[in-house]
């Protein structure tokens, strides 16, 4: 660890807070209707979008018909996504000739974009067309990221209303999002990324003689306009098959910069629209500070663990810490980050190989995951999560004092505590009874490139990041088989979805309560004491949850290593 | 849900041709315009050939030449479709080893690069990013260290004095960005092509 890296560290941090408060109040104008300087740009497209699709912009939705609408909206992002890669042969802008992406593969990618994952059993490059690229991937990667945000918006104003039965409309959030926030962040975007090198073309791949006459194939595309919305949408999904590791995709130290800001930047402003649409910024801060507290936390450790080195490299005399599967440009401390940021933010986008990490810096992202990607959060996903963590800690809170406990006026009754403990916990039966499930059938154990406590990560990883949606992967697992396609996708579903219905669920049996005004018995949910008592709920329940699962993998793993013990290739 | 279905239909076809077809043609259409060089991946040309991309690393393996780092990347066997061959530098399907700390293929992979980086110049300590794989297993760049410890070998396939050739690596060095994001390194293709200019003239 040196002082360099941790001043990268301290202007990372520096320049998210700094981004919270304008992204904020701009974002809060958009939702709110209000003009903003786009709108005489934007606002007759958007009237003319109501008009074609029959929606009356001032008519609001209770949250089942918030989430009807939602899954709706997700069926037919499904099937239209499933269509162009299996049609992708015979559809224009196919200069490779890619055939046909096959049936198990189609469903799992189909069920990975749509849920906001992104899990790459597909290769990038070498599976799909640059149509399949642009309007099966790059347009889910906007309609997906803008689906999490309208969520947290509907269980914003469920805290916000008092006596109202709706919790405002799915397609005006969803409509709104796309062309105010994400668009027109995204073109900027793009071309900033194409100024650092990132190519943009629809050319079909460059044939290259090398210096020492050998035949060089290079794949190019139109990677910037998707790396753009994948990283501020939280998607991650890559271009190519090595992601943000490709040069292609994270050409410089300055691309990797921006490219980590951009995970955190929608996500961390949304605590502060919270803390807007409520009334009081503070309890927007509160929670960015508990997230804070967990990913610096998260960061020291990685770093620590890939500076100082991996087991089996030891000893041999090597100068420098775990450099296998990193990039000399990004070095120890940027791939340990952005590690820490795209696990934290359910994004997945990985500019290292996670495989290849020490067995302590692979466990921090793992954690990150099973607690829910609630550390800053996939954009919308992490304060939803965030929010029913809230709800149990207020309700652990209550119980130590024995009132019936409140936030921001609200009672929080027997309903919402019941939602938020359902939201919690399908979590972890699809990350463990996955992992259950892969370690005990043939199929399964046909997975792991590495064996030993590694091949059991391997497992374990992939369906955590498939249930947390993230997306990123500890990329020796052979998942390109119909057993972990079929079973991943139920996973990323199951974790999208049975997260959002309860979530919706405690949105609108909040938006009906009365808001009660504030007391002297009233818990301050501001200061310094429910930040700590949010961080030790989320750490107990996630602990007590997942250590077992954690022990037989990188724990062991880490004993192992540090005795010297090294394990066969093969699953 | 029937009522849900006409706005959904008409929203996701309207939004996806906004942001499937309209967005990227036009982000294609301005970097084309303002950025030509990048917007096509960085090609390098001499002598009319296009020799690689500035961003891509190339298999190097002559003696005379600086080496790239081990590179994981694979391609399918002539021989036999359904299996793959280790193709360093495969720039049409990126990836790295993905071998975990405790894997015994990774030890046996570093210690046999070792004992031939030691052979080459002994005594001197072996930079790690050497003997290790990056991500993408396309990765352009070697730590300055890197690129110096492998000049005695490259001064005498080439008959150079060494120090003509610390000078060459010195003056490849790229610093961190704003002197504080990344890391310092070297770029193979660029310092190749600079020694091969040396040797021209």
């Amino acid at each position: 660890m040196t002082l360099n890296g941790w001043l990268q560290i301290a202007l990372f941090c520096a320049v998210v807070l700094a981004l919270v408060k304008p992204l904020g109040w701009y974002m809060t104008r958009v939702f709110a209707g209000e003009r903003t300087p786009l709108s005489p740009v934007l606002a007759p497209v958007e009237r003319g979008l109501y008009r074609a699709a029959g929606i009356d912009a001032g008519h609001e939705q209770t949250w089942l018909g918030y989430g009807l609408a939602v899954l709706a909206f997700h069926l037919l992002g499904f099937v239209l996504l499933y269509a162009v890669l299996r049609l992708q042969a015979v559809l224009p802008l196919n200069p490779m000739d890619q055939p046909a992406v096959a049936p198990d593969l189609a469903f799992n990618t189909a069920a990975s974009f749509v849920t906001n994952t992104n899990w790459q059993n597909y290769g990038g490059e070498s599976t799909l067309s640059y149509l399949s690229q642009m309007l099966g991937l790059t347009h889910q990667n906007f309609l997906s990221a803008a689906t999490g945000i309208a969520l947290a918006l509907a269980l914003i104003r469920g805290f916000s209303r008092a006596s109202a039965r709706t919790v405002g409309s799915f397609w005006v959030d969803l409509t709104r999002c796309t062309l105010y926030v994400l668009l027109p962040l995204c073109l900027v975007y793009a071309l900033f990324l194409v100024g650092q090198g990132m190519p943009q073309t629809l050319a079909p791949s460059v044939e290259a003689t090398t210096l020492e006459g050998a035949r060089q194939t290079i794949a190019v595309g139109p990677v910037a306009s998707q790396v753009a919305i994948k990283m501020l949408g939280t998607n991650g999904g890559g271009f190519f098959n090595a992601n943000a590791a490709h040069p292609f995709e994270n050409p410089t130290a300055l691309s990797n910069f921006v490219q980590m800001v951009s995970i955190f930047a929608l996500g961390a402003a949304l605590t502060n629209v919270f803390g807007r649409m409520v009334g009081d910024e503070r309890q927007g801060w509160a929670l960015l500070a508990a997230m804070g507290v967990l990913f610096l936390a998260g960061v020291a450790v990685t770093y620590a663990g890939e500076a100082t080195g991996s087991g089996v490299l030891d000893g041999l005399g090597l100068t420098g810490g775990n450099m296998e599967g990193k990039e000399v440009r990004f070095g120890i401390l940027a791939s340990a980050l952005f590690a820490v940021v795209t696990t934290a933010a359910s994004c997945g986008a990985v500019n290292a190989m996670h495989d290849s990490f020490t067995a302590l810096g692979g466990l921090v992202p793992l954690v990150n995951m099973q607690l829910g990607e609630i550390i800053v959060g996939g954009v919308g996903a992490g304060l939803y999560g965030m929010l029913v963590f809230v709800v149990v800690a207020i309700f652990v809170a209550g119980l130590m004092v024995g009132r019936t406990p409140e936030y921001l006026g609200k009672k929080i009754e027997a309903r919402e505590v019941k939602m938020a403990m359902l939201a919690i916990l399908c979590l972890p039966l699809m990350m463990l009874g996955g992992t259950a499930l892969a370690t005990v059938l043939p199929a399964g154990l046909a997975g792991p490139a590495n064996a030993g406590p590694h091949g059991f990560s391997e497992i374990l990883y992939a369906f955590t990041s498939a249930a947390a949606n993230n997306g990123s992967a500890f990329g020796g697992l052979s998942g390109n088989t119909p057993f972990y396609n079929g079973l991943l996708a139920l996973g990323m579903l199951v974790g999208r979805f049975f997260v959002i219905v309860p979530a919706l669920a405690i949105a609108g049996s909040l938006a009906a309560k009365k808001t009660l005004p504030a007391s002297a018995g009233t818990f301050p949910t501001d200061s310094g004491l429910f930040v700590g008592l949010l961080v030790g709920v989320i750490l107990i329940v996630g602990g007590l949850t997942f250590f077992p699962a954690l022990a037989l993998g990188p724990v062991v793993e880490h004993l192992a290593g540090a005795a010297g013990q090294t394990y066969p290739a093969g699953g | 849900m029937l009522p849900h279905l006409r706005p959904a239909l008409v929203l996701l076809a309207a939004l996806t041709a906004v942001t499937g077809l309209a967005y990227p043609l036009a982000v294609t259409g301005i970097a084309g315009a303002v950025f030509p060089a990048g917007a096509a991946g960085s090609l390098i040309e001499r002598d009319g050939r296009v020799v690689g991309s500035a961003l891509i690393g190339q298999s190097f393996t002559g003696a005379g030449y600086f080496h790239g780092r081990p590179s994981a990347t694979t391609a399918a066997d002539p021989a036999d479709a359904a299996r793959t061959v280790p193709a360093p530098y495969n720039a049409a399907a990126s990836a790295g080893s993905n071998l975990g700390p405790t894997s015994a293929a990774l030890a046996e992979r570093v210690k046999g690069d070792l004992a031939a980086l030691r052979a080459e110049n002994p005594g001197r300590p072996v930079p790690v990013d050497l003997v290790t794989a990056s991500g993408s297993g396309l990765d352009p760049d070697l730590s300055p260290e890197a690129a110096l410890f492998q000049v005695p070998r490259v001064a005498k396939a080439r008959d150079l004095p060494e120090d003509r050739l610390r000078d060459l690596v010195a003056g490849k060095v790229q610093g961190r960005t704003f002197g504080l994001l990344g890391e310092p390194r070297v770029n193979v293709l660029a310092l190749n092509l600079a020694l091969d200019d040396l040797a021209r003239r």
